[in-house]
């Protein structure tokens, strides 16, 4: 007799779907494996690279999370933490160590200057990654304690124990995901003729009704 | 170190229709790469292992400091200096008010000369601790980085008694500092000077007479005295090549006068000469801290109200008029403090070499211009000349020795 | 910081060659003005009198400076590691009024003192002035294609939209 996933048998009127039962527990598991592996790939450019330093050394050992290993080649990786800020001339490096990862990858933002840009509200600096590469965790501080950021990796963990399929199907995001703030603006800030961009235009007529 | 590659005109490959330089490949390290502490990119032209030529790039981490300053107050800059020498924050406050300072013509108390110099201190052994710990975890000492790493958490606790924050401190203000010693402070400080001499004394046995340290670093990245002069070299980067200048002997600020240390200097001007003189270094700032621990000045520690620079005590405020109207001109924002309009530079002896700031002021509340002139940027220049010849793992070992932070060469 | 008599007869020496130069002291700090014609001349001869070691090369861009005459003031700290003496030697330029050049010029330095070689990169990576007989004059911090001068002070803070000019890439095509 078929077995349901309590493992009691399944009485007449319910359905059971025995091939399911083995992928869902199959996806835990992988899930399982994965969290518990995270390979980190430090992209240290600043400040926050020394906490990232500091997290995985002795005092704030990072390696009890599973993240021991932080490799240095995209191709072994599949965490990419951001720490500090990015700027123009290293965007381009940026996005292509992102696509030389491989499949599942995950990237933590890890600080003020790559979740939004931080202090520098300047010429060269990108004010936060998320609107050039998919963000999946941010770590706010300037820079985060290590504490901080060992909570991000643990939140992160969560967010694989529960979002993640062996089919990829957290990857489907077009459909899925409202498409963030920042990729939002990404697309009218680059209007640059004040008058012809939404943004500016709309910020000015704000201004207006408010005066 | 004698050089010895492929001839180019009698080589196989020459002899043929090829140029000369054909045989050389192009390696392109970083500004991706564990090595380059951080952002940094080499192109190296090798033949076979041995490195030809090295042209530097920087600007992976340009984000528009000196433009900032322009925008920002005085105090506020403080939390910018913070991310130039990320590794030495508090070094770069003291060294930027110290600038500030000098173009306001404002003259410190006793009692925050002598507190700046013992943080400016703790500061450079933290400095070389990371210095030479990546140095160390560049050439596979990992077990010394832990152990620099772990010193400098001890550090780390020292600052976060003193202001809140384990790094990015901002502690310096116009005309004194934000938080002053405590007792709890000191007492901390006298157990950093209790046990880290022991723990500096095992870090010394691991890697001072390691042969396989002393192979990859003497001979290696070889600077001389005159090129070190001639290329702006400062600290101990110039002192590891015979170059006798520091300036908290020949240019004193704070309360450098008043302590007995000796200034580290090496003639060999190696990798090798530049780790022993940080690890002299750190033991000449201990001397510094546990002299002037016990001699703190009594008083105030922020210039007095009349100067109208730093922000008086709550108590005064509350309780004299000169108080009130001290905090009220200096939190307004349309008031603030007045700039001299002129022109000067300031260097203190920062941690990687000679950090100052040129600041013009034009009589408003933020600098007309904030030079930052980096000790990096001039390191990082040397190095094609320093790496010629040498192989590509001693790339590695000469890029650690020079301490070149990428916020701070970018500024 | 007292002011240092030495470098006084040091300004004698050089008057005696350059005829007399505006010279400023303010903070202990000496500084000397000098006119473009002549600024190599005096560098060398400076560094023949022992300002062996070039602490740095800079640029103030007076635009918005109240009592500015010229546009651009270029800043070369000097300092000897033998007598501890400093010195600022003060270049002023402006941009130029032809249409045929678009850049002010002035001469390197980088001969004299290797130091200058990315000094002076930054400065025309920063501020567009060029340098003439510098070996190899281009940017230093910024991109390779980026066009604007961004120290100037017409150049805004945030910049024009150079910094978010680059390619999304999204969850499902990475």
């Amino acid at each position: 007799m078929a077995l349901n996933a309590a493992g009691r048998s399944a009485g007449p009127g319910r359905l059971e779907l025995p091939e399911n039962v083995v992928v869902s527990r199959l996806d835990e598991l992988a899930n399982w494996c994965r969290k518990n592996s995270l390979w980190p790939m430090p992209f240290a450019t600043a400040c926050c690279g020394i906490e990232l330093m500091a997290t995985g050394a002795s005092k704030h050992d990072l390696a009890r999370f599973g993240a021991e290993v932080f490799r240095f080649s995209p191709r072994q990786c599949d965490l990419m933490i951001v720490a500090g800020r990015v700027v123009m001339k290293m965007m381009p490096v940026l996005q292509r160590i992102w696509q030389q990862m491989h499949e599942p990858k995950w990237c933590i933002s890890m600080g003020a200057c790559a979740s939004t840009g931080g202090v520098f509200d300047t010429y060269a600096v990108v004010q936060g990654i998320d609107r050039f590469i998919p963000v999946d965790m941010y770590v706010p501080g300037c820079p985060p304690r290590p504490e901080q950021l060992i909570q991000a990796i643990i939140d992160l963990q969560d967010k694989i124990q529960r979002e993640g399929t062996i089919t990829g199907r957290e990857f489907d995001t077009s459909q899925r995901q409202l498409r963030k703030r920042a990729l939002v603006e990404a697309d009218e800030l680059l209007v640059l003729d004040a008058a012809r961009n939404p943004v500016v235009q709309r910020e000015l007529s704000a201004a207006a009704h408010r005066s | 170190m004698s050089i010895a590659y492929a001839d180019p005109n009698t080589s196989p490959t020459a002899r043929g229709n090829a140029r000369s330089e054909d045989y050389l490949w192009t390696l392109n390290f970083g500004p991706q790469h564990p090595a380059t502490h951080t952002t940094l990119r080499l192109v190296l032209k090798l033949d076979g292992e041995r490195v030809v030529d090295a042209m530097p790039e920087m600007g992976y981490l340009h984000s528009g400091f000196e433009k900032i300053g322009e925008h920002l107050t005085f105090n506020q800059y403080v939390t910018v200096t913070d991310r130039m020498n990320y590794i030495s924050p508090l070094a770069n406050n003291v060294a930027w008010h110290h600038a500030v300072e000098k173009l306001m013509g404002i003259e410190l108390t006793p009692r925050c000369r002598s507190i700046r110099t013992i943080i400016a201190e703790l500061a450079r052994i933290g400095d070389h601790l990371l210095s030479n710990g990546a140095v160390g975890l560049d050439t596979g000492a990992f077990t010394f980085f832990l152990y620099a790493f772990y010193q400098k958490e001890v550090l780390y606790d020292i600052f976060e008694t003193l202001c809140g924050a384990r790094f990015t401190n901002s502690w310096t203000r116009v005309g004194g500092v934000s938080h002053d010693f405590t007792p709890l402070v000191i007492e901390k400080i006298r157990g950093f000077l209790k046990t880290f001499p022991k723990t500096l004394e095992d870090m010394e046995r691991l890697l001072t007479r390691n042969r396989i340290f002393v192979d990859r670093t003497k001979g290696v990245g070889v600077l001389s005295k005159e090129d070190a002069i001639n290329g702006g070299a400062s600290g101990p980067v110039a002192r590891a090549s015979g170059v006798t200048r520091d300036l908290r002997k020949d240019d004193p600020y704070l309360a450098y006068e008043d302590f007995d240390f000796q200034i580290c200097c090496a003639s060999a001007g190696d990798c090798y000469a530049r780790y022993l003189v940080r690890m002299a270094e750190m033991r000449e700032s201990l001397k510094i801290v546990a002299q002037a621990i016990e001699n703190i000045p009594a008083g105030p520690v922020n210039v007095g109200i009349d100067q109208r620079t730093a922000l008086p005590t709550k108590q005064q405020v509350y309780s004299t008029i000169e108080g009130t109207i001290s905090h009220f001109e200096l939190s307004m924002s349309n008031r603030g403090f007045e700039v001299p309009r002129g022109e000067s530079y300031a260097a203190t002896e920062a941690p990687n070499g000679e950090l100052g700031f040129y600041l013009v002021g034009d009589g408003g509340e933020s600098a007309y211009r904030a030079r930052c002139r980096p000790p990096s940027l001039l390191h990082f220049a040397l190095f094609p000349q320093l790496i010629r010849g040498h192989t590509l793992s001693d790339v590695v070992a000469v890029l650690g020795s020079l301490n070149i932070i990428a916020a701070e060469l970018d500024r | 910081m007292p002011h240092d008599p030495s470098v006084d007869d040091l300004l004698t020496a050089v008057t005696g060659g350059f005829g007399t130069l505006e010279t400023t002291v303010f903070r202990g700090q000496t500084s000397v003005v000098v006119p473009e014609p002549q600024s190599l001349e005096l560098l060398t001869f400076l560094k023949t009198q022992g300002f062996d070691m070039l602490v740095d090369v800079t640029c103030v861009d007076y635009l918005e400076y109240r009592g500015a005459k010229q546009r651009y003031g270029l800043v070369y700290l000097l300092a000897s590691t033998t007598t501890n003496q400093r010195l600022t030697v003060r270049v002023f330029v402006d941009d130029p009024v032809s249409d045929h050049e678009e850049w002010p010029t002035v001469r390197s330095v980088a001969a004299i003192w290797k130091a200058a070689d990315w000094l002076e990169r930054e400065v025309w990576d920063l501020f567009g002035i060029r340098f003439e007989g510098h070996p190899d004059l281009r940017r230093l911090v910024m991109p390779e294609e980026f066009t604007a001068h961004p120290l100037r002070k017409d150049y805004p803070l945030q910049g024009r939209g150079e910094r978010h000019n680059f390619p999304v890439i999204t969850r499902d095509h990475s």
